[in-house]
């Protein structure tokens, strides 16, 4: 492994590109001081965009609107069902309607500080200082955001925030965002200014003199590899949680086009920071698909608890007060069942882990309302969690006014990503990296509310300037797709696909997904360990090999084929796990979503260590099946000084 | 629990397709109906077959993607539900399941139950947005909004996009999505500017994409997993009459185009 104990420096392959200056005026600066480029040539410019959700449908959009010739590329049907549209909660923006004492600065400071002092101070300053401009974009677009009787904006305080700034549309904020986004991105194909490419897949990059220059697809409806070419290339691809197999995750979402972009000589940034969310619906059995997310709100009127002797399958109204633990309430007496997520996740766990789970499988604990039921009335907690408890009636067909709910934690969200700039650009020139599937601003934690305002900044505000300042350097060329890279990608495309198509072995792709899946949630999950990592590595090889040498992907390469779909997804997770786990291996320290048992206060809270860890990790790929080399970004704290939290 | 399917198999696009019947007998209670197909999907492919398929993502009932018929009804039996969100506990040991793509002539099948919905964008590329490029915006608290009309907006937004109306109108009739696609701006202060070419220039997509005409039947509300109203029907054809009231040559060529 590679010397951790130095003091963090810059490596000298990493550019940050960091402003200088009060960091109020950074964004500013830099946009003054930003190359423009004429109106009269945008159009002569090809801007690729892979990614339709938040990030990707904005940027697209915006782009268009500015006058660049954009082609964006989506694997579904259409764009308005990307991954962003899952987001319940809502989304951050430091408007202070509420007149409770938000500010720009203060959405920085939480968001430094939620992200356990793990992300760049200048990146986030900046996107909690175009959040107040997407919520006027968002409802200029007619997103239906709740509001009072007044007609003003309605705000809620989300996940454990002290002011009132999440803005929201029923559960389904995710869902509206993104259909504005989709208004503005049909708008502008309508105009002819974007070409929409549904039903097509990214495989690789095409990098010709060291500058990202175009893509491989694979058009997914009648299996086509086709190229094409661009002066930029941008991904707004969202997250890689479905390396556990199980998560909150769409079923689609993957990590693909990072993926091969880091092949291609894109770092990967901080992969193994990973957001647990603690209350999901447990998993029924070896069938299971994926996990449904739970309001966390649930833990405002709920009690967590579990038998206190093992074998306890007595149903939960039989069991009395005397023989059940509240383990939270019991453990952190301030704030009971209120820590947060990542402590009220290891808990469930280790309860877990002792026998004491509750359910067919063992793996959940109970979150019980018979008491507030008994307080405040059944009426008050319909009106409270009503839509809720519908959706775990639905899931589970146990009514929770009556049965207590059971609930496990799931992985819900990566804050790691490919590795950007300030420009939001990756190490290859000319790939820029929107969203979920960048790195850059949610630390080793993300905040409740944010992953919204983050992939709507990047592509709304952010992207469409950077964008401009880079190809104001770079003057269109006419470069075809008759180059050798172009070429050559192509047949790296055809190579890898005939090889999952002639390999005709005897596992299916989801089993070994499967597997992966468990290994990663087992020792690179919610906590890890030196031991159990280096075993995770050598069984993800052995995953892997056994992947390579006997997965059976049936029907043919030139028609729809979900099997190959995924087969050439899950080959890319095979290796991101690994590159995880050695990431997770190499951070000697608990920050955030990343906890490591060794590194514990007292209490059992995740222990920084600043001195040697203050740095993000840039990881650049040396072939397969060789280690990668780890480049380290200092962090540096201005304006948050770094602190340890306590619940006690 | 053993179920006997069948399931309505087309290789391609264009292709004949054919009912091909499964003696599934690994079906658990707790499955969702999706996870109920992968299970059967597995088999198929250890056996070398090509597994069933279906559209799906985000399995939550709110990407739109799935749907298909179940037992002659689009997303099967129970109420407001996507048929990613069906579990099986709704069915018993030896029931026969029908299962067919969404059928309209505007959504060609592609494979299996996979059917082409790109109709709805094109229905959306003419008119279903404000035309408000991003910096533009005003402040967002500058144009207060009546409560009632912000919350029947957000009724009529949160249509997924599913395709289902149309598959369960016997006109294949797409009503009821471009009506809550309209509905959703229409009611809106900021929306209400480009009402009318909104109005005009959707219907018009509509029609050219071969979607049948309402004749009010109800259906498309009674399948729809979001239950969308009908009501949203009755606004459009008020706002798309009057486009045709107000209708000016030299508009006619502009309508939707942004």
């Amino acid at each position: 492994m590679p010397d951790v104990l130095t003091p963090p420096a810059t490596s000298a392959k990493l550019n940050s590109r960091l402003p200088e200056g009060p960091i109020q005026d950074q964004w500013s600066e830099t946009k003054f001081k930003m190359k423009l480029v004429n109106p009269a040539n945008k159009r002569k410019y090809t801007v690729i965009v892979v990614g339709s959700g938040l990030a990707g449908g904005a940027a697209a959009a915006t782009l268009g609107e500015l006058g660049y010739n954009v082609k964006c590329f989506t694997s579904l049907d259409t764009p308005r069902r990307a991954h962003s549209i899952a987001a319940q909660g809502g989304i951050n923006a430091a408007k202070n309607y509420q007149n409770d004492g938000d500010s720009v600065f203060r959405l920085f400071y939480d968001t430094v500080k939620g992200g356990d002092y793990r992300a760049r101070e200048s990146n986030v300053y900046r996107l909690a200082e175009v959040s107040v401009n997407i919520i006027d974009q968002c409802v200029a677009q007619g997103v239906p955001f709740a509001r009072e009787y007044g007609g003003q904006l309605s705000n809620r305080s989300f996940g454990g925030a002290q002011v009132s700034r999440t803005f929201y549309a029923r559960g389904q904020t995710g869902q509206q965002l993104l259909i504005g986004a989709y208004q503005a991105l049909m708008r502008q194909v309508a105009a002819g200014a974007v070409k929409m490419y549904s039903r097509t897949e990214m495989l690789d990059v095409i990098v010709v003199d060291g500058r990202a220059r175009g893509i491989v697809t694979r058009n997914l409806v009648t299996g086509a590899i086709e190229t094409h070419m661009a002066d930029v290339v941008i991904l707004g691809t969202g997250g890689y949680g479905n390396v556990f197999y199980l998560s909150t995750n769409a079923k689609g979402s993957n990590v693909t086009a990072g993926w091969r972009s880091y092949k291609r000589g894109a770092f990967f940034g901080n992969p193994c920071f990973t957001q647990i969310h603690p209350t999901c619906i447990p998993v029924s059995g070896d069938y299971q698909s994926k996990l449904t997310l739970m309001s966390e709100s649930l833990r405002n009127d709920g009690r967590i608890w579990v038998p206190k002797n093992k074998g306890d399958n007595r149903s939960p109204d039989q069991i009395p007060e005397s023989d059940r633990d509240y383990y939270l309430e019991r453990r952190y007496p301030a704030f009971g069942n209120l820590v947060p997520r990542d402590v009220a996740s290891r808990a469930a766990k280790a309860e877990c882990d002792r026998g004491l789970g509750v359910g067919k499988t063992g793996l959940g604990v109970y979150l019980d309302f018979a008491d507030s039921i008994r307080r405040l009335g059944r009426n008050k907690i319909e009106e409270r969690y009503g839509n809720l408890f519908e959706m775990y009636d639905r899931i589970t067909g146990e009514d929770p006014y009556t049965v207590p709910m059971r609930i496990y934690p799931a992985v819900h969200y990566t804050m790691g990503g490919v590795w950007v700039d300030y420009h939001l650009m990756s190490t290859i020139p000319g790939l820029f990296v929107g969203g979920e599937a960048n790195f850059s601003d949610h630390g080793a934690n993300r905040l409740g509310a944010s992953a919204l305002m983050q992939g709507l900044a990047d592509g709304y505000f952010v992207l469409p300037y950077t964008i401009g300042n880079f190809l104001a350097d770079h003057r269109p060329d006419g470069l075809t797709d008759q180059c050798p890279e172009a070429a050559e990608a192509v047949a790296n495309v055809k190579d890898t696909t005939k090889r999952l198509m002639s390999l005709n072995g005897k596992h299916t792709v989801d089993e070994l997904h499967r597997q992966l899946g468990k290994v990663m949630w087992e020792y690179c999950g919610m906590a890890r360990n030196d031991a159990g990592l280096r075993k995770a590595i050598s069984e993800i090889q052995g995953i892997r090999e056994e992947f390579w040498k006997s997965v059976k992907v049936v029907g043919s390469d030139q028609d729809l084929n979900h099997t190959l779909e995924k087969a050439g997804r899950v080959a890319d997770f095979m290796e991101l796990g690994e590159l995880m786990c050695r990431d997770a291996l190499m951070r000697e320290e608990s920050c955030g979503g990343h906890f490591r048992e060794e590194y514990q206060t007292p209490e059992g809270e995740a222990q920084r260590n600043d001195e040697a860890f203050s740095f993000a990790a840039a990881w650049e790929f040396k072939g397969v099946n060789v280690e990668p080399e780890l480049h380290k970004e200092a962090l540096k704290f201005d304006y948050v000084k770094p602190s340890q939290r306590s619940y006690k | 629990m053993r179920l006997v399917l069948h399931v309505w198999r087309q290789s391609g696009p264009g292709s004949p397709g054919k009912m091909v019947r499964y003696d599934h007998a690994h079906v658990d209670e707790h499955m969702s109906f999706l996870e109920m197909l992968d299970v059967l999907n597995e088999e198929l492919i250890h056996k070398g077959d090509e597994p069933i398929h279906f559209e799906h993502d985000c399995r939550e009932g709110i990407c739109g993607c799935c749907g298909f018929v179940v037992n002659g009804v689009a997303h099967g039996p129970e109420p407001k539900t996507t048929v990613c969100q069906l579990h099986m506990r709704h069915f018993k040991d030896g029931d026969e399941l029908f299962i067919e793509p969404f059928r309209a002539t505007a959504f060609p099948i592609l494979k299996d139950l996979v059917v082409d919905r790109s109709a709805f964008d094109r229905i959306v590329q003419s008119g279903g947005f404000i035309s408000v490029a991003t910096g533009s915006a005003i402040d967002a608290n500058a144009l207060p909004i009546r409560k009632e009309n912000a919350d029947l907006s957000m009724d009529a937004a949160s249509c997924i996009g599913c395709g289902a109306c149309v598959a369960a109108c016997p006109n294949a009739s797409a009503s009821l999505f471009t009506s809550a696609k309209m509905s959703h701006l229409n009611l809106l202060p900021q929306g209400r500017v480009e009402a009318i070419e909104r109005a005009r220039g959707m219907v018009q997509q509509m029609n050219e994409e071969n979607f049948g005409n309402c004749t009010n039947i109800g259906e498309c509300e009674a399948v729809c997993p979001k239950g969308i109203k009908l009501e949203n029907i009755a606004r459009m054809n008020r706002d798309y009459i009057a486009s045709l009231l107000k209708e000016r040559p030299s508009e006619g060529t502009t309508a939707g185009a942004g």
